[in-house]
Order: structure tokens, then C-alpha cells, then sequence
């Protein structure tokens, strides 16, 4: 049988990503102890995954030594599955674990939104993301033809990281329209060193084709994926490839949020000016308040911090800051809206839910999610509706918001060990 | 402290970096992760342990999501892909 | 025989999809109303055990009845449909609970179910997960297990294509007198209308006692060959039978997925859905307790649902006593996936003035006043 593992903390921050990192350091400013909770083997959540071997002079080793010299106790590889008064339900692969809070911030991050597509799980379809994720975890991509497609400066970085790693990046897809992807280029560099970032990300992607109002079509390979059509300007061409890497931008990760009872605002995280979630004692900073990036995250994630602990002055100091960075969030969702054509790309028998092989076909018949799920067995597998519910979203404009724990796959060992709660102790 | 970790997918010999996670192992053995339930090869999609299409066995122990797990010298893996 | 102008069912959940279906294959107009959509409500949080129970003589014939008529129509069903004649595997701890599995086994012989009695030995080989030792077992063959949500829609499908119309997103809020009212005014004049409002079933129709009994249910990821009967333990009938206390039991179900459902709990009271952890911890134990290695197996989801429950533990199947053009066919607890084929049978004899293959009295609504009326 499994152990259980009590860990308390005045403070407890779940998502050890930039704004975790950021809101984790601030609150332990105070003296207060302080938990990092993260289901990765390391902390650095997506942007700053696999840091450690990272030059010792960029920004992010700089938070890193920080985070190691401090009294952060970082809980690593635990995924919290449930979250009630004062209390997280969390497991990690030999132990459940019972973490008490006095106050709690969530940074738990975003993901990416995936757009079903023929063709599209095939091995070797990955996220723009997904497969930097998966550079930076070993992955040897040295001379392979990589296309990156979907929507978002993401598909700059991947692009530039993976020709660093040796690939061949054939092109970057961006669906946005050519003067938004211009009046996009020209906003970021008005942003506080922007410019810098900006040159060098046109360096290191010279020569590459960059082409928008381009989207994919369909994938096309036997056991893996060995060519994409792609329209662009209402023409269609077909480019060999050895992987795809389409993203269609971040979409927050809720789950938690939802289960504490904070309110959402136009799919958001409502946060107050201290990164309050309507929940009372509960923080909310980085992309579940809004996507906005690395350096907002890390703001967000401090003023949370000091929020949290009372420390107001060293909060509001923040505020200046935050509002500069703040100004990408209405930036990024002004240059990348999703377009229609996107709508259109499943035929009748792609599948929408890969978990349970549910084609575009079948999701259809049905007038709301719940329906189609409980009929056609969508978001019924694993993931939870991860992927097929926010393309559900968009292809059929339903509303998805329920939330039951477990918020992750996990034992039913663990979930028997959480503990239980009186009525009146749930929000 | 070697900087490269041997693991076993589908029974063959598997050399990753040292921290690399088992979903790269299977990927340089040429094999995918799993099948779907209508039998359609997968492999990872998201690569930060949401979309479940990159479960295997370790160590004979199944549904394991792969691009969580850091090789290990001597890892048995399954990828039934 | 008597076919009404138009009969409306209110409620697409798997009784009134069986009603629907079984009223229009003989010839009769039928109009499907459902507040939201099919299944939405019980059936859609259902188990899908088909089962025979001897409860009582009257449990045991709507059971058995309704047994009989799932097995005449498996070869119609789709695969969606997920009919899996898996069978029932009732299973003793102690020398109590294997008297109990000897009382059962001679009733289910001397009414024509097949049944096999198991030693402890061969418990383990029935289902090698199953903690050793245990006293021995029940086997039902007959018992099968089936996919609520995509069973009702079979039945309804079935009953369009005779002709049957179904509305939803509509709410009833009145029904009698032939005509049943939406919450928008919008009337639909009927010559009966069927009650299968599941919980709601007692805001339509008054002098009915229906109320709901909350139960939880955790479903795993594939774990193929795992589990090969529904598994319940013989206690399972001490916790149907408890009117107040909460109860949980063991209670697993192999899904044709390779999914094991673990169930099952039972409170009176709670009205709210959200998952009580202390009762999902307690069932899960209980789950441990007789199957140690389900503790490891990855849960995926946890819901919850409403078992509209009677005090007698028997349907209300027949008209509504405030009402004759009104027929009730609602309150099934726990077994309305099994007894929802009988239920349509008997309400389509009584709408058609037919003779009903097993006596109706024990399941009229009436009786609930006639209860109330001696106390």
C-alpha cells in the first residue's frame, strides 16, 4: 500500500515555472516557510525546462541560484490532482501526499491549444512546445526537416532552438495575417528590452522561409509523418518533413484555479491588484490571469508572493513593472486571433479526441459537450479532456467549465488518502 | 559521472544523454510510444505530461507517461506503439 | 385494445427511452420530451449493471423479466453499446455471507437462473485479483453489464425509426389532464402521459415518494483482462437495504474498454453533487480491502449520481394516484439500467389495456398512499 506524506507550509505555490520560481522566492523574503510544488523531475516549468545546463550568466540561472540558496523546499515530481480548504491532494510516484497551506498561490502555467487536422496524430506531430520540450530533454533532432506551424511567438523560439539543436527548419507556418504578424513585430519592440530579442531572434532564424496567412492542411505518413500540405494564400503545396511542430498558441491551465472556487473572467483567472483570486487566500499569477509571457510572469509572480506574506509595500513596488509587461497580454491576443479556415480542417472521420479515437463525425451529432462526451466518449480517457476540449471549444463553440477532482489521472491509492472535509470547510 | 544513460526499449539496447527522459529513449530506438485504441501508432504530442500519448511500460509497470520520466541505467521499457 | 391519440414521455433517460421504444413498435404516436438531453440525468451517471435480485419476489420477477428481454435483443445492439455478458460474481467472506451464497443459489435454481456455487478455490481462479482467502462465491452467468448513455440512445433511435419524435432543452413543468406544459407555455395535448422523470419525477407528479440516494463511482484507466465478472460483495445487500445510514460496498465492473468502474457508496440527504472525499475514501478502502491491487491502478474520473430510491426499494410503474392519464415509471434505485425493458412492457399493457407478463401490483404508486395511509 502506498505511504502518505504530510508536508505543511505558510505558504504553498504550485507550478514551479517562472512565476512559481518568482512568487516562491518573494513569500520566503518574509521568513515564512515555503513549498514549490511541481509534477516535473525540476523546476522551470516549460520555458525554463532543463536550465540547469543552462550558460551560468542568463537570467534564469540567476533565479535558479536564488531558488537553490533559499529556504524554498521544492517538492518535486508531485502532481497535485486535488485542492479543498487549507489542504492539497498531491502524489508523486511512490507516496500520496497531504500538503497544508496557510495561504496558497497557483502558477500553474499554460498549455498549448492543438487544432485537429488529417492526418495530425501521426508520431512525429508534435507541438511547437511539445517538441522543444522534447529537445530539451534529450531529443537528437541534428539534420532532420523540422516544420513549424499553428499561431504565436512560440513558433519563433521553437524555430530558432531547434536549428541550434542541428534540425533543419524547413518553415515556420504562422496562420495570422501578414499585417498582424507586422504591427505585432513593431508593438514587442516598443516593450522594455524587446528590441534586443527581436534582432536576435531575426538572426537566428535568417534564411528560414516565415510565411503567414499559412496554415497546414493535412499530414501525410505511414507509421510517422513524412509530409505536410500546407495552404498559403489560397494555394496548397506539399513540403517532406521528418517532424511537425504545430501549436496554435497557449491556452491557461484551470483546473485548479476551477477547484478552488476562483473566478474566471473571459477565460481568465480574475486576479485584483495583489494577484488575489476571488478565493479567499488563494494567489493567481503568470499565464492563468492572461498570456503574457516570460517576463510578466515573473512579476505577477513576486507581487503574489509578497501579497501573500502582507508584505504590501514591496508588492505595489511591482506594480510599475508589471503594468509595462502587462501591455503583451493585449498584444499578443490582438496579433494572433485564430481565423475561421481553422474551423475547417477535420473531415468527418479526424479524430478530435485521441484518447479514445472519437472522430470529428461523432462529436457533431451532439448539441453540448457534456452530451457529446457521455455519447461518443470524448475527454473520457486520460488527459481529461485536455486536448479535445479546447478544440471542441473552438470548432463547436460549446462552454466546457466543470471540474471534478481528480484534476489528474492518479492512483486510486491516492485519491483514498485524501482527507476528508467537513460541509462546512468546502468552498 | 557519465554523461550518457543505456536503457532497454522493446528489449534493445538505448543510449540517451544523461537526462534524458524515457520518451527521447523511445524515439531514438525508431519505435512510438503506444497504440491507440483503434491501433493507430502515437507518440508524444504535448511533451509536458498532458496529453498521454506518450504512456509506456517501465519496468513493468504500465500507463507510465514517459516524458516525466528520466532514464535510468538498466530501464526495461515497453513501447507497444 | 385502445391506441391513444398521442402518449408523451417525459425524461430520455433509459426508462423512458424503453417506453418510447416499446409504445412505438406498437403503432403508437409517441413524443419524447427531456429537460436537457438524453441520458443527462441518472442513466447518464449509471453503472449499466443488468442484474437479477431477490430482494423480494417482487424485485426478483421485474429483475429476471427484464433480464430475459435485454438477452432477446443483444444481437441488435451496436457495439457502442458495449454489451458484455460478463456475468455477476457474488463473493463471501465468512462461513454468514456463504450461507447467504447458499440461499441465493437455491432460490435463483428453483426459479430457472442459472447459478453456480464457488469454493474458495475457485473464487480465485474466477478472479485472480481477489484477496485470498476469501470463503467462496456466487457465479450468475446470466448477468451482464451495458453502457447507459449509448444504450438509451440505441432505444430511442429504435423508436424514431418507428416513428417516435424527441424534443430536448425543454423542461416540463406540468403534466395531467391530457397535456403536458413546457416551462415556455408550449402545450402538448396527450391521451397519457408517462412520469419517467427519474428525481424529477416527484415534482410532476404528486403523492409520489421518490427520493434521491447519492452514490460515487471511479473509473480507471485500460487495464485489459484485470477484472472478468462484476464483482459485488455479498454486504451490498445490507447497504441497499439501510434507509439512513451512509453505506459504502465493493462493487466492481469490468468495462469492454479494459476500464474497471469501482463503486459503490449510498447516502440519504445529500443533495449535492460535488465528490465527498470522505465517502470516496471509505468506498475505495472497501474496494482494497477485497482487491488489494486496484489501489495502484490509475483513476481517471470520479463522478457522482442520484438513484431516485423508494421507500419499499420497489419502481413505481403505473398510473399516478392523482391521475389516471398519468403513468409513473420512476424510482428504480440502483437497478433501472436492468429492470428499464420490463418497466416499458408494463406500462405499454397497461396503456394498451394488455396483460402484463408479470402481476403489477406490486409496483403501482398507489400502494405508496395506501402505505401512508396506515401509519
Amino acid at each position: 500500500m502506498d505511504s502518505v506524506r504530510h508536508l505543511s507550509f505558510d505558504v504553498a505555490v504550485v507550478g514551479a515555472g517562472p512565476a512559481g520560481i518568482a512568487a516562491a522566492l518573494a513569500a520566503a523574503d518574509s521568513g515564512v516557510t515555503v513549498g514549490l510544488i511541481d509534477d516535473n523531475p525540476a523546476a522551470g516549468g516549460q520555458i525554463w525546462r532543463g536550465v540547469q545546463s543552462a550558460p551560468q550568466n542568463s537570467a534564469s540561472s540567476i533565479w535558479f541560484q536564488r531558488l537553490n540558496k533559499s529556504a524554498v523546499q521544492l517538492v518535486r515530481g508531485a502532481r497535485v490532482f486535488h485542492a479543498a480548504k487549507g489542504e492539497l491532494a498531491a502524489e508523486s510516484d511512490d507516496s500520496a501526499i497531504q500538503i497544508s497551506y496557510g495561504k496558497l498561490i497557483l502558477t500553474t502555467g499554460a498549455r498549448e491549444l492543438f487544432l485537429p487536422f488529417p492526418g495530425w496524430t501521426l508520431p512525429n506531430v508534435t507541438g511547437a512546445g511539445g517538441l522543444q520540450a522534447l529537445l530539451k530533454s534529450g531529443l537528437d533532432i541534428a539534420g532532420k526537416r523540422v516544420v513549424i506551424a499553428g499561431t504565436g511567438p512560440l513558433l519563433l523560439a521553437v524555430a530558432a532552438y531547434a536549428r541550434k539543436c542541428g534540425a533543419k527548419v524547413v518553415a515556420i507556418c504562422e496562420q495570422t495575417t501578414r499585417s498582424r504578424m507586422v504591427r505585432f513585430g513593431m508593438k514587442m519592440l516598443l516593450v522594455p528590452g524587446k528590441a534586443p530579442e527581436a534582432l536576435r531572434f531575426a538572426y537566428e532564424l535568417r534564411g528560414i522561409p516565415h510565411w503567414t496567412d499559412c496554415w497546414p492542411v493535412a499530414a501525410f505518413g505511414s507509421r510517422r509523418i513524412e509530409s505536410v500540405r500546407i495552404s498559403r494564400q489560397g494555394q496548397t503545396s506539399e513540403i517532406e518533413c521528418d517532424y511537425l511542430a504545430c501549436g496554435f498558441h497557449l491556452i491557461p491551465n484551470l483546473e485548479l484555479p476551477r477547484m478552488c472556487g476562483c473566478r474566471l473572467e473571459s477565460g481568465f483567472v480574475h486576479v485584483n491588484e495583489y494577484q488575489q483570486t476571488s478565493a479567499p487566500g488563494i494567489y493567481c499569477a503568470g499565464e492563468p490571469t492572461g498570456i503574457g509571457g516570460l517576463e510578466l510572469a515573473l512579476a505577477e509572480g513576486e507581487v503574489a508572493g509578497y501579497a501573500a506574506t502582507n508584505w504590501e509595500d514591496r508588492a505595489k513596488h511591482l506594480f510599475a513593472k508589471r503594468a509595462r509587461y502587462g501591455k503583451g497580454v493585449r498584444i499578443l491576443k490582438d496579433a494572433f486571433p485564430l481565423r475561421p479556415e481553422l474551423k475547417n480542417l477535420a473531415r468527418p472521420d479526424t479524430l478530435v479526441c485521441r484518447c479514445e479515437d472519437v472522430p470529428h463525425e461523432r462529436l457533431r451529432e451532439h448539441g453540448c459537450w457534456r452530451a457529446a462526451k457521455l455519447h461518443a466518449r470524448c475527454g473520457m480517457g486520460p488527459c481529461q479532456g485536455r486536448v479535445c476540449a479546447p478544440a471542441a471549444e473552438f470548432l463547436f463553440g460549446w462552454q466546457i467549465d466543470s471540474v471534478r477532482p481528480p484534476v489528474f489521472p492518479v492512483r486510486c491509492a491516492s485519491l483514498a488518502a485524501v482527507p476528508s472535509h467537513s460541509a462546512a470547510a468546502r468552498n | 559521472m557519465s554523461d550518457s544513460v543505456s536503457v532497454r526499449v522493446n528489449g534493445k539496447p538505448v543510449t540517451v544523454r544523461a537526462g534524458a527522459t524515457v520518451a527521447v529513449a523511445v524515439l531514438a530506438a525508431g519505435a512510438t510510444c503506444r497504440a491507440s485504441v483503434t491501433g493507430q501508432p502515437r507518440s508524444p504530442l504535448c511533451g509536458m505530461g498532458t496529453c498521454f500519448e506518450c504512456r509506456v511500460a517501465i519496468n513493468g509497470e504500465p500507463q507510465r507517461r514517459s516524458c516525466q520520466v528520466l532514464c535510468e541505467a538498466g530501464m526495461e521499457i515497453e513501447a507497444n506503439g | 385494445m385502445n391506441k391513444p391519440s398521442e402518449v408523451v414521455i417525459v425524461g430520455a433517460g433509459i426508462v423512458g427511452a424503453a417506453c418510447a421504444f416499446e409504445l412505438a413498435a406498437e403503432g403508437v404516436r409517441v413524443l419524447v420530451i427531456d429537460e436537457s438531453f438524453p441520458s443527462s440525468g441518472t442513466t447518464g451517471a449509471a453503472m449499466g449493471h443488468i442484474v437479477v435480485m431477490d430482494d423480494s419476489e417482487a424485485q426478483f420477477a421485474i429483475t429476471r423479466y427484464s433480464q430475459i428481454l435485454w438477452d432477446d435483443l443483444r444481437d441488435q445492439l451496436p457495439p457502442a453499446v458495449e454489451f458484455d455478458p460478463c456475468g455477476t460474481l457474488w463473493v463471501a467472506t465468512d462461513e454468514i455471507e456463504m450461507a447467504e451464497v447458499h440461499r441465493k443459489f437455491d432460490y435463483y435454481r428453483e426459479r430457472g437462473v442459472n447459478a453456480e456455487v464457488l469454493d474458495s478455490q475457485q473464487v480465485r481462479e474466477a478472479e485472480p485479483h481477489l484477496r485470498q482467502p476469501l470463503a467462496g462465491g456466487l457465479r450468475v452467468p446470466g448477468d451482464s453489464v451495458v453502457y447507459p448513455p449509448c444504450a438509451t440512445g440505441f432505444l430511442l433511435q429504435k423508436a424514431r425509426d418507428l416513428g417516435a419524435r424527441v424534443v430536448h432543452g425543454q423542461p416540463v413543468v406540468a403534466i395531467g389532464k391530457g397535456i403536458a406544459r413546457l416551462v415556455d407555455g408550449t402545450v402538448f395535448p396527450a391521451g397519457f402521459i408517462i412520469n419517467a422523470a427519474g428525481q424529477s419525477a416527484p415534482k410532476l407528479s404528486g403523492g409520489i415518494n421518490i427520493k434521491p440516494r447519492k452514490g460515487h463511482l471511479v473509473i480507471t484507466d485500460r487495464y485489459p483482462n484485470f477484472l472478468h465478472h462484476q464483482v459485488v460483495e455479498l454486504g451490498y445487500l445490507k447497504s441497499a437495504h439501510s434507509l439512513t445510514a451512509d453505506s459504502v460496498a465493493f462493487n466492481v465492473q469490468p468495462r469492454k474498454t479494459g476500464q474497471i468502474l469501482i463503486g459503490s457508496s449510498r447516502q440519504y440527504g445529500a443533495e449535492n453533487s460535488a465528490v465527498d472525499d470522505s465517502i470516496l475514501a471509505r468506498m475505495l478502502q472497501r474496494a482494497f480491502d477485497y482487491m488489494p491491487e486496484l489501489s495502484q491502478l490509475s483513476a481517471i474520473r470520479v463522478w457522482t449520481g442520484f438513484r431516485p430510491a423508494t421507500p419499499d426499494k420497489l419502481p413505481l410503474i403505473g398510473p399516478s394516484p392523482e391521475d389516471p392519464s398519468v403513468l409513473v415509471a420512476a424510482g428504480h434505485e440502483g437497478l433501472g439500467i436492468t429492470t428499464s425493458l420490463a418497466t416499458a412492457k408494463l406500462i405499454c399493457a397497461q396503456i394498451l389495456g394488455q396483460r402484463p407478463a408479470i402481476p403489477v401490483q406490486p409496483y403501482l404508486p398507489s400502494r405508496q398512499m395506501a402505505a401512508e395511509a396506515h401509519v
